[in-house]
């Protein structure tokens, strides 16, 4: 079954899975989006993963748990895990949780908004 | 379980009482109605966000831990207080939190498996001013938010 999110846009560059996250990341949505992109990752297991978060309005702790997941299973398949271009309202969860001790984020100076 | 009683005395200024069953679509409605009755007292972009995420933390909690299987109500209680105070209520009558004091440390999670990182309580504690917590095991949890806002 092929499942739609409007949340979600995947881009294959190089070798590069780029997971790009849109709007607003709460438990109601996350719930989705971890089914959503857990399908797309099991079924490729691609060998670098960047999760783009420079679309995201609002996120809350469920947020963390979803990027914390989706790191934990790209890991355990031997894949890469980076996180590119928080928008500030994510980059104030990702450093109230200190999670750039544990994930690497990157900053691509894009000019996307 | 008593409603708590707030120390904090500051007159009411106006008042928005939200009632809504525990399912998750409800999350964006709740944090976006508070946001926009506090509107009315000009926060800035931050302080608005901040709130938002906070209530978001306290409404997510009654529908993921407080009616873990079940259903039920929450109950939203917000007022603008003199001195630009926004003093937000949040109720359930779920199962209640056995260790308050544990259940606010940084990290510390029921539902590890559900993909929660335990960070709810941090966030709620950070965005806000003040966050008091009282809670009886079977009888529910009331959590409220208080928020001064940038005096104009
Ligand atoms: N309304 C509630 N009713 C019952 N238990 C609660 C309630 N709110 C919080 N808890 C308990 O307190 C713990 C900590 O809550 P907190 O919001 O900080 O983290 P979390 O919800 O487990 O994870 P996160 O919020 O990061 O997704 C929860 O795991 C749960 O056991
Ligand atoms: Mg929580």
């Amino acid at each position: 079954m092929i499942r739609t999110n409007h949340q979600i846009a995947y881009d294959d560059r190089d070798g590069v899975l780029v997971i790009r996250l849109s709007g607003e990341i709460d438990h109601h949505s996350a719930v989705n989006v971890r089914t959503h992109i857990d399908e797309k990752l099991l079924a490729e297991r691609p060998a670098r993963v960047c999760l783009d978060l420079s679309a995201i309005d609002f996120m809350d702790s469920s947020g963390l748990g979803l990027i914390m997941g989706r790191y934990s299973l790209v890991r355990r398949y031997g894949g890469n895990f980076t996180v590119i271009d928080p928008t500030p309202a994510a980059k104030k969860m990702i450093d109230l949780a200190g999670m750039e001790r544990m994930i690497p984020i990157h900053y691509t100076h894009s000019e996307r908004k | 379980m008593n409603r708590t009683t707030i120390d904090y005395t500051a007159r009411v200024e106006n008042e928005l009482d939200l009632t809504m069953p525990s399912l998750s679509v409800n999350e964006g409605m709740a944090r976006a109605a508070v946001a926009a009755f506090c509107a009315q007292l000009n926060p800035t972009a931050v302080e608005l966000a901040d709130l938002k995420c906070a209530v978001s933390e306290a409404v997510t909690n009654c529908i993921v831990h407080a009616y873990r299987d079940t259903a039920g109500d929450i109950r939203i209680n917000v007022k603008l207080c003199e001195g630009r105070i926004v003093q937000v209520e949040i109720r359930d009558k779920g199962c209640g939190i056995a260790d308050v004091k544990k259940a606010r440390e940084p990290l510390y999670t029921t539902d590890a498996a559900g993909e929660r990182s335990g960070m709810g309580f941090t966030v709620m504690e950070s965005f806000c001013d003040s966050v008091r917590v009282s809670s009886r095991l079977g009888r529910g949890t009331s959590v409220i938010l208080l928020k001064r806002l940038h005096q104009a």
